[in-house]
């Protein structure tokens, strides 16, 4: 029985990739006609996985798979200006690029004053770019990844961000994704791709939204490439409808020296799962790994990372948090692998939950493989509630212990949102915390960290 | 009217009985300072005045300003002008030192009927009592107590206290971890807040606190019990004999 129903999932989603045929990236790059052909014929090999599959042990996808999903086309037209609006960040005024269901809007975007040599746009467009012929689903494997699969076979357009050699892009770009498909049980798979040449500097926000109402599948693909030397700081804020299902990888190769850093930021979503993998494949390199989620009622957060220590001498750091109340559950699991290569590896990775209720769960997982004997890694997780001796030192000030509470969880978050180096991305999550928290917004307190 | 006044006060932890009655008065203007060895029970009674919840309190009561103390919760007794300076004060990441002290200062303003203090006038009140301890102004800005040295922990008490005003303040061993110059400036911080509308209560292992903190009256407590009762000349003998002395033989009641 279970075959037939995984079988007829896979039916349908070869049923839609013949449908769509051909698309503008392919027309642009032929090579990429192969492989999303390969992407549907492996993802007809391995399906959707189950809970048997250790990376996915967790996080239940058979909803998704369940649903008769439909692609979701690019009318901007049921993108309303209100949806835009509670989509938009107050505050940042750089380039704004704007996608719906993964199709780039000119109509609604803003890319004046881009440096010289920056494109920040439809990745369709920039098909037969060399940065795009050379990097596109080349990080990206979809072998062992159902997504992954499906995001490649399906790949329509996207962002397509290209940093040329030693420019520095001084405001945050904002890569806004909308996903609006009425009535209908939408899905879209936007492709992106960020190619950061040696020396350059780019801040990127990808953002996600969508309708409240509608049952629709986000599956999103980032592939980031940080060459020599460059500096990406890179956030992700997941802001989708509650009945909706959110699925991301983010894959980011760093060369020599390059400085790589992404902050994931979660509240929506019926089920979200983010992978972030990071190979450092040359000398010198730093990534950083952030993330916090702030989930409730039956919702499901789940965050794999990956980091791939190849080369001597590098560095990384991860700092994950999840705030976690009704019967909600969250998944960490991070994987640092540190190979025979790469000694003088310095790696440090933490992952705390805390659980506002009794029926909250997560389930959190370190998995270090290291293979080289001069290293210095550490992890470490903790999992609780509130610290009472907390509550009683703020209470015996005269704070309220309903105030004392609002105020720890707080700070729980802020310790994450403190990091984040956009402003006005960071003023708006804070807010955004204190309003559920319902603190007066006066108490706003960054320290620049 | 005393300021607070103690009955027959027994406490327990776990159903352990640790207070076995304890009776004391202290008026508005005194100092008291209560001493005793480690485990006799001082911070025990610190904690039921300030609203714990570890401890049960089985027998006795507590009057606070005419009111019944023990059924107030710990803010409450907080907003009516209980203060305790903490034995060991916590770091808590996140929330600043500044806006955690001005929600605490507004929440006792608002329950005694007053204004909300603006950012300005806020500014000022702690710019005074900053400079009051002796202390880096820098602190205002960083999370509550993080990474704060053991001596700058104990400032940072004092200091909420000079900010938010109390009637009633219980200093638990706020000497403790501090160097002799340290000392002097929180001891100084202490004698500025002395006054005729406010009682203070000094807990502390050690006389030396009080050769710079006087107090009017000496009580030393002994195995949930307080044995014997002075003037500020009983710290001294107690400096000069020890403890032994004065604790209850095994087996007296
Ligand atoms: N939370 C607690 N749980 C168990 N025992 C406690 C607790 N607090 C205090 N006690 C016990 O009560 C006694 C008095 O402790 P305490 O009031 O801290 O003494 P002091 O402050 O005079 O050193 C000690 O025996 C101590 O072990
Ligand atoms: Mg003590």
């Amino acid at each position: 029985m279970t075959t037939l129903e995984v079988s007829k999932d896979i039916e349908l989603y070869q049923g839609e990739f013949s449908k769509l045929g051909a698309t503008a990236l392919d027309s642009g790059n032929a090579d990429l006609g192969k492989v999303r052909q390969a992407a549907i014929a492996r993802f007809g090999e391995i399906g959707f996985p189950t809970t048997r599959d250790e990376e996915w042990r967790f996080t239940n996808v058979s909803p998704i798979a369940r649903t008769s999903f439909k692609l979701a086309g690019g009318d901007f037209n049921q993108v309303s200006s209100e949806m835009l609006k509670t989509a938009e960040i107050p505050g940042m005024k750089g380039p704004q690029a704007v996608f719906c269901n993964g199709h780039f809007v000119s109509e609604l975007s803003s890319l004046g004053n881009l440096p010289k040599g920056v494109i920040v746009g439809s990745l369709a467009a920039a098909a037969s770019h060399p940065a795009v012929r050379h990097h596109l689903a080349k990080h990206a494997n979809f072998e062992n990844h159902a997504f992954v699969a499906l995001n490649t076979a399906f790949m329509q357009d996207g962002a397509f961000v290209y940093v040329p050699k030693g420019v520095v892009v001084e405001e945050p770009i904002h890569l806004l994704f909308v996903s609006t498909s009425p009535g209908e049980t939408g899905m879209s798979h936007p492709r992106n791709l960020i190619v950061a040449e040696s020396n350059s500097q780019v801040q990127i926000l990808e953002s996600y939204s969508g309708t409240e109402e509608d049952v629709y599948l986000t599956n999103v693909v980032t592939e980031v490439v940080a060459g020599d030397g460059a500096v990406v700081d890179h956030y992700k804020l997941q802001r989708e409808g509650h009945k909706s299902y959110h699925i991301a990888t983010i894959q980011v190769y760093q060369e020599r020296s390059s400085n790589f850093s992404t902050q994931s930021i979660s509240f929506g979503a019926a089920i979200s799962r983010n992978d972030v993998n990071t190979i450092l494949d040359g000398e010198g390199c730093v990534g950083t790994l952030n993330g916090i989620y702030m989930i409730g009622g039956s919702q499901l957060a789940d965050n794999h990372t990956r980091i791939d220590h190849a080369k001597p001498n590098c560095e990384s750091h991860e700092l994950y948090k999840g705030i976690l109340e009704d019967k909600s559950r969250g998944v960490f699991n991070g994987r640092i692998i540190v190979r025979q290569d790469a000694q003088k590896t310095n790696s440090k990775q933490t992952n705390k939950s805390l659980l506002l209720s009794d029926q909250a769960l997560v389930n959190t997982n370190p998995q270090l493989e290291i293979f080289a004997d001069d290293v210095k890694c550490t992890h470490g997780a903790t999992i609780g509630q509130i610290d009472e001796e907390h509550i009683f030192y703020l209470r015996s000030r005269g704070i309220s212990a309903a105030v004392a509470r609002h105020l720890l969880v707080y700070a729980f978050a802020n310790d994450i949102i403190r990091r984040i180096k956009i402003e006005p991305l960071r003023a708006e999550l804070e807010m955004r915390v204190l309003k559920a928290q319902e603190i007066p917004t006066d108490f706003v307190f960054t320290e620049g960290a | 009217m005393a300021l607070i006044d103690i009955k027959n006060l027994h406490a327990s932890v776990n159903g352990n009985e640790i207070l076995h009655g304890i009776d004391l008065k202290v008026n508005a203007g005194e100092v008291h300072a209560i001493m005793g060895p480690n485990g006799s029970g001082k911070s025990t009674l610190a904690g039921v005045i300030s609203g714990r919840d570890a401890y049960e309190v089985t027998e006795g009561s507590i009057t606070f300003n005419g009111k019944d103390l023990l059924d107030m919760e710990p803010e409450e007794r907080a907003c009516e002008g209980v203060f305790l300076a903490f034995q060991y004060p916590v770091e808590i990441p996140g929330v600043s030192n500044t806006y955690f002290l001005k929600a605490a200062l507004n929440a006792v303003r608002k329950h005694r009927g007053e204004e909300e203090l603006d950012a300005m006038d806020f500014l000022r009140l702690v710019r005074e009592k900053v400079k009051l301890l002796g202390m880096d102004e820098s602190l205002m800005n960083r999370s509550v107590n993080e990474g704060f040295s053991g001596g700058e922990k104990k400032r940072n008490e004092i200091f909420q206290m000079a900010v938010l005003d109390p009637k009633l303040a219980v200093l638990d061993e706020t000497d403790s971890g501090l160097d002799i110059d340290a000392l002097k400036i929180v001891a100084n911080g202490v004698n500025a807040l002395r006054g005729a509308d406010r009682g203070i209560i000094v807990v502390t292992h050690y006389q030396r606190l009080l050769n710079y903190i006087v107090p009017d009256f000496v009580h030393v407590l002994a195995n949930g019990r307080i044995v014997k009762s002075g003037g500020k000349e009983l710290a001294l003998e107690l400096e000069e004999k020890g403890y032994s002395w004065i604790e209850e033989p095994v087996g007296a009641r």
